[in-house]
């Protein structure tokens, strides 16, 4: 019965990265780049978020609503103002202007909101008992919170007509913008999904666990981009996968070998993952020609 | 004569201006601290400095040179500084020499360094691309979450090893060397300003040496095309092996440097952050340029000491003078207005 209970919780766990994770290989997959700024987006959603529920006393749905229209504006902003001008430049100038956006947006907060860490409000208390089973409601909201966005994510991108256009763009941006699609909206549209249910997830996250401080997003940033790559990188399937599996191997190791090295254990999953799969869980394999 | 064409050749004109920049920036900034104008701040960065230029002339080597991202090299300055931490309370006693003691130290860190990036080296070049890199990311994770629970003391029977919980009973005069989430403890400093120069000149040499050798022009080879490079006859996995190990070397003794510098240092001082700002600094300065790479880091890692007078803002001015310098080398008009000037140099210079 603990074995079930710990399995949940990393299910719970696991949801929150494979939502973050799905903004990383969204973004990717369209604008070819690392956004290692994604992380800091959910600091700033949690931040609305506590602002809205604990300061003025909004309710929950609004605070939700609130950091979901902010953390998109945010993500287009961003989009706009640093790596619109960089489209044709390397990948690496590419990734340090992202870095460049996350301390810019980790000062910022720090500023704004000043270094000490606020306490999240309880929002939902309480649990479901089966027998000798229970589970604490939130997890089970994560979790299926994470399995709607996967199904509408899904039809959106197979079934829409922009969904379509996102995968002609992924395929070959010249070959698109030829089809008349326009492209610079295709990727403001994905980084507005992808920041949108960053802050989604950064209310997951801070529900569960309920702290806010400006450097918040960095280590679920990290962890999220390794679901992306474990799931195979730019497929929508492997980053929910990739963040299921690493939130179970995560919350099992933490529950049964050691706390303290829960990372280098989840780390340790990945690489050998890597190995016997190069491309990742659901990657595609790229052949080269000569 | 010879030895001046040879200085001024147009091939390796890149490493003379870079040795002769680096020795005129000690004489400067040696001239400079005996006159006693320098603040406390920028002498206290001075070897921090050399240590990054060094860790990041070795990361350039494996990014700019060999074209892997790697973002993991404050993992192996880690390795590198806890062995010399380990190595200079062994050592202590029986070589009362602190410039021996450091040399060994650094010698040490850098073949561990080099060892342990040698083991990695072996799943990670296998991989490419991205992929690659997470995985460099995820053992810079690892390296970091052990040594954050490794124990290790030294008493009068030898050194003792443990790991998760420090179960080492000491004897008398016994004396930690690590403490698990304390880090390195008790370290006797014996760093200098002049060391980190003699280090950045060694590696500097090394890299150079290298970068003009038979093996250097094979790693370019491999980086450019790696079917074209194995067709005629390269060894492409050994030659990527050589450039990662001597990379992961050269932070190893970067890392050993630093840690000389304080007498405490905790494993997460090398974090997935500190690799970044290191991979920074190598992109700022230019891929494969050694000479840029030795700039941008003394820039940036004196850039927020200078900016400590707008106080709380300076890091928010350092991201924004980040992103806008990557915008403006990256924009179009700016290269080619650069392009044609650097023609008509050459015209004139012609």
């Amino acid at each position: 019965m603990a074995f079930l209970s710990y399995l949940i919780g990393g299910l719970g766990l696991g949801s929150v990265y494979a939502i973050i994770a799905l903004g990383y290989s969204m973004v990717y997959g369209i604008a070819k780049m690392l956004n290692f700024a994604h992380g800091d987006v959910i600091m700033v959603g949690a931040f609305m978020a506590y602002f809205a529920i604990s300061k003025y006393h909004l309710p929950v749905l609004v605070g939700v609503v609130l950091a979901v229209v902010v953390c998109t504006i945010l993500g287009v902003v961003i989009e706009r103002l640093a790596y619109k001008p960089l489209r044709h430049a390397s990948s690496l100038s590419v990734l340090i202007t992202a870095i460049g956006v996350s301390y810019f947006l980790q000062n910022s907060a720090m500023l704004l909101w000043g270094t000490d860490t606020k306490i999240f409000p309880t929002v939902l208390s309480g649990s479901l008992t089966v027998g000798s089973l229970s589970v604490p409601y939130l997890t089970l909201i994560t979790i299926l919170t994470c399995i709607v966005i996967m199904i509408v994510l899904t039809l959106f991108i197979n079934r829409t007509k922009t969904g379509r256009a996102m995968r002609a763009c992924s395929e070959d941006k010249g070959a698109a913008a030829l089809m008349g699609i326009n492209v610079n909206r295709i990727i403001s549209i994905t980084f507005a999904i992808g920041s949108g249910l960053a802050a989604i997830a950064s209310i997951l996250l801070v529900a569960t666990y309920p702290s806010v401080y400006p450097t918040l997003g960095s280590m679920p940033g990290i962890k999220a981009f390794t679901a992306a790559v474990f799931g195979g990188i730019g497929s929508i399937p492997g980053a929910f996968l990739g963040g299921l599996v690493l939130g179970v191997v995560e919350n099992l190791s933490r529950a049964y070998i050691s706390t303290q090295l829960s990372d280098a254990i989840v780390f340790m999953v990945l690489i050998v993952v890597l190995l016997i799969k190069p491309t990742g869980l659901l990657g595609k394999k790229v052949n080269v020609k000569v | 004569m010879k030895l001046l064409k040879s200085l001024l050749n147009q091939r390796t004109r890149s490493r003379t201006v870079t040795f002769a920049l680096v020795i005129a920036a000690y004489i400067g900034v040696t001239v400079f601290k005996a006159s006693g104008n320098m603040t406390r701040m920028v002498s206290s960065l001075l070897v921090p400095v050399c240590c990054y230029i060094v860790a990041a002339i070795g990361l350039n080597l494996n990014v700019g040179f060999s074209g892997e991202l790697n973002l993991g090299q404050a993992g192996f300055m880690s390795v590198g500084g806890f062995t010399a931490a380990i190595v200079n309370g062994l050592t202590l006693s029986m070589i009362p020499n602190d410039i021996i003691r450091l040399i060994l130290c650094i010698i040490a860190g850098a073949i561990m360094a080099g060892f342990v990036g040698w083991l990695i080296s072996i799943p990670v070049l296998k991989l490419e691309g991205d992929y690659l890199a997470i995985v460099t990311l995820a053992f810079g994770q690892i390296i970091m979450s052990l040594l954050n629970n490794l124990y290790v003391g030294v008493d009068k029977a030898g050194v003792h090893f443990a790991f998760m919980t420090n179960t080492l009973s000491l004897q008398e005069g016994g004396k930690m060397i690590v403490s698990g989430p304390m880090g390195v403890t008790g370290n006797t400093m014996i760093s200098s300003f002049t060391a980190g120069f003699v280090l950045i000149l060694v590696s500097l040499f090394i890299v150079f040496n290298l970068m003009y050798s038979k093996e250097g022009r094979a790693i370019q080879a491999c980086r450019d095309n790696k079917i074209a490079a194995e067709t005629v006859g390269i060894r492409v996995s050994s030659t990527k092996t050589l450039a990662f190990v001597l990379s992961s070397a050269l932070g190893g003794a970067a890392g050993a440097l630093y840690m000389m510098n304080y007498s405490s240092v905790a494993a997460t001082k090398f974090d997935f952050n500190t690799s970044i700002l290191i991979l920074v600094y190598v992109v700022l300065g230019g891929l494969g340029n050694m000479t840029g790479t030795v700039i941008a880091t003394t820039v940036l890692v004196m850039l927020p000491e200078m900016l400590r007078f707008l106080s709380s803002y300076r890091m928010l001015v350092y991201a924004i003078v980040l992103i806008v310098m990557m915008i403006i080398t990256n924009n179009e008009k700016v290269l080619s207005a650069t392009e044609s000037f650097r023609r008509k140099m050459k015209k004139k210079g012609a």
